[in-house]
């Protein structure tokens, strides 16, 4: 029988990994990622997981240490935040390239300087282009189940895939956690059977020199299993809900069927969000919420879907492009600009590290949406001036 | 929904507390949630904790910090004098102070209910903490589920059991021992 308990964000992504059996693991610690490997190298050394659980001196070294099991055939695990992902940077374009499944937990931490331990979204966001798949959980039940849905994902499109929890909003806030049988999350996620493994003996190169007559190809082919990737994920997550009765997608719509407004959200907001639309439409307001969950590979259709024919949208980024505007507003705008009619799309920054996002704050946004007549990339809520 | 709102000093075992509390909310059916409020910790250093219950998973939940809570946990009285415990506090709502005083000698408004215990003296009685550092948070989580009854004993024992990392028995008598000897402001 499945087992509930009340656990952290960090704690349930470390019995992801456990219940995704997970083989190797490697990482540095930083706060507020720590406790997810300090529990994990607790689990390794009772012997509960048969998993080899290898310290380095640095993220860099952390991954590193995945690529190479993860090429051998091992299912490779590690978990970060902010500066010690910014470390990895160069790492993560090595996984991606080589086509690896590994996954790693990233706890959205905001960049230093100035220093700071609390939450936002320009770590994990700054990693865009390294061809990591990304998912944004808002929940320690979703921590726990996109570890295993990330491995089921990650190994069919061979390619390396980040879950992303919000700092303390989730790592360290406690909340009921189902825990599946192992023998269910087995049935789900088998064994990882590599098509290609280094082993000695038989020699295989990766990340060899591509010549501009091939390399092009190598980027089509990474492309293209991304896209192929927006089909998986949706499979795969209607296997999962169906199998642990859950009701995850790529993009999560509520109260979105007569909706004249939307606001988009990602990440631990959404559940604040979610209290003030409810609260908002027993007011008798019109407006929706759209959590996107999955970033890449971005989900154009399912946003299309969702935002066409709508009076006005309003995006809330936990980020900042500098120069530019938030990111998933950015994303979103241009998945809508071939839509028509036109649908005004409003930007809003806010809870940059880790300031508080409250209820209050996102029934302000919808006032200030509706207000609005020009449009306006960027509008920073809550910022002292 | 009840939010719950703990003040202590880093070493007191406040961020423990607001999670036993949870656990003890899930242990009885309910759906709950805690958090710190987290600065860069240090021992001594004012800590505030969080704690929010819900009767069902279905309720909303939102992951703001509390500003209005429902009751206050007090782990340390010299925090009364330098912070503003009271603030957005509802009316009706219990203030739990872990002091040797009598309830009635705070000047605490008649809008809100006041109880004490003595939790020190019984942490230090089960030897939790030192004798200059005592660790009182599960005793006054025991006053706690005396006086608002949002938690059962039952319920608050076996959460201390399961996470308390050590002198989980003596965890559990000193809650207990200050569910009997709590004192309420008449």
């Amino acid at each position: 029988m499945s087992l509930k308990k009340v656990l952290t964000g960090n704690h349930a992504v470390s019995y992801g990994a456990t219940s995704a059996r997970v083989q190797v693991i490697s990482a540095y610690p930083i706060t507020p990622q720590t406790t997810i490997v300090e529990l994990l190298s607790e689990i390794v050394a009772e012997g509960k997981l048969d998993a080899i659980f290898v310290n380095v001196e640095s993220e860099h070294s952390a991954m590193s240490a995945c690529i190479g099991a993860s090429a051998a055939g091992a299912r490779a695990f590690t978990a970060t935040s902010a500066q010690g992902l910014a470390l990895m940077h160069e790492m993560l374009h090595w996984a991606a390239g080589a086509r690896l499944p590994i996954v790693m937990a990233n706890v959205n931490r905001a960049m230093a300087p100035p220093w700071s331990i609390w939450t936002d979204q320009n770590d994990s966001l700054a990693q865009r282009d390294t061809g990591w798949m990304q998912f944004y959980t808002e929940s320690n039940q979703e921590a726990y189940d996109y570890v295993i849905l990330a491995y089921k994902v990650a190994e069919q499109v061979l390619l390396p895939t980040m879950l992303v929890l919000d700092a303390f909003v989730l790592s360290h806030t406690s909340e009921p956690v189902e825990i599946y049988d192992q023998e269910k999350v087995d049935e789900f996620l088998p064994p990882y059977e590599p098509k290609f493994v280094i082993e000695p003996g038989k020699p295989l190169g990766y990340g060899a020199l591509a010549k501009p007559d091939t390399y092009m190809e190598f980027r089509y082919k990474m492309q293209r299993s991304m896209e192929r990737a927006v089909k998986v994920i949706e499979e795969e997550t209607k296997k999962f809900n169906d199998m642990f009765n859950r009701n995850y997608g790529l993009v999560e719509p509520y109260m979105m069927d007569d909706a004249d407004y939307v606001i988009v959200t990602s990440g631990a907001m959404t559940s604040t969000a979610r209290a003030a639309v409810h609260e908002l439409r027993e007011e008798g307001n019109k407006v929706g919420l759209l959590k996107m969950k999955t970033f890449r590979p971005f989900p154009f259709e399912k946003v299309r879907e969702y935002l066409s024919g709508r009076k006005k949208v309003a995006v809330l980024d936990r980020n900042i492009s500098f120069g530019h505007h938030g990111i998933f507003y950015e994303e979103i705008k241009s998945a809508m600009y071939q839509v028509e009619p036109k649908v005004p799309i409003h930007g809003y920054i806010l809870g940059l590290g880790g300031r508080d996002v409250t209820k209050k704050d996102i029934k302000e946004i919808y006032e200030d949406l509706q207000k609005r007549e020009e449009l306006s990339e960027i509008v920073w809520k809550g910022v002292k001036l | 929904m009840i939010e719950i709102r703990m003040h202590g000093r880093g070493g007191q075992g406040t961020v423990v507390a607001s999670k036993v509390l949870a656990d003890a909310a899930f242990k009885d059916g309910k759906y709950s949630q805690s958090f710190p409020q987290y600065g860069v910790e240090r021992r001594g250093a004012p800590v505030t904790a969080f704690t929010r219950i819900a009767d069902s998973e279905g309720e909303l939940i939102v992951r703001s910090f509390i500003y209005e809570p429902d009751h206050v946990v007090v782990l340390d009285p010299t925090l009364l004098s330098t912070q503003n415990i009271l603030e957005g506090l509802k009316k009706g709502g219990w203030i739990v102070i872990n002091t040797p005083e009598d309830p009635s000698s705070f000047d605490i408004p008649e809008d809100f209910k006041v109880a004490t215990v003595d939790a020190a003296s019984i942490a230090i009685k089960w030897r939790l903490g030192s004798k200059t550092q005592p660790i009182v948070n599960t005793a006054i989580l025991g006053a706690f589920s005396k006086v608002t009854g949002i938690v059962s004993m039952e319920a608050l024992q076996k959460a201390i059991m399961e996470n308390a990392p050590v002198k989980k028995e003596e965890n559990v008598n000193a809650a207990k021992e200050a569910f009997e000897s709590v004192k309420i402001r008449s």
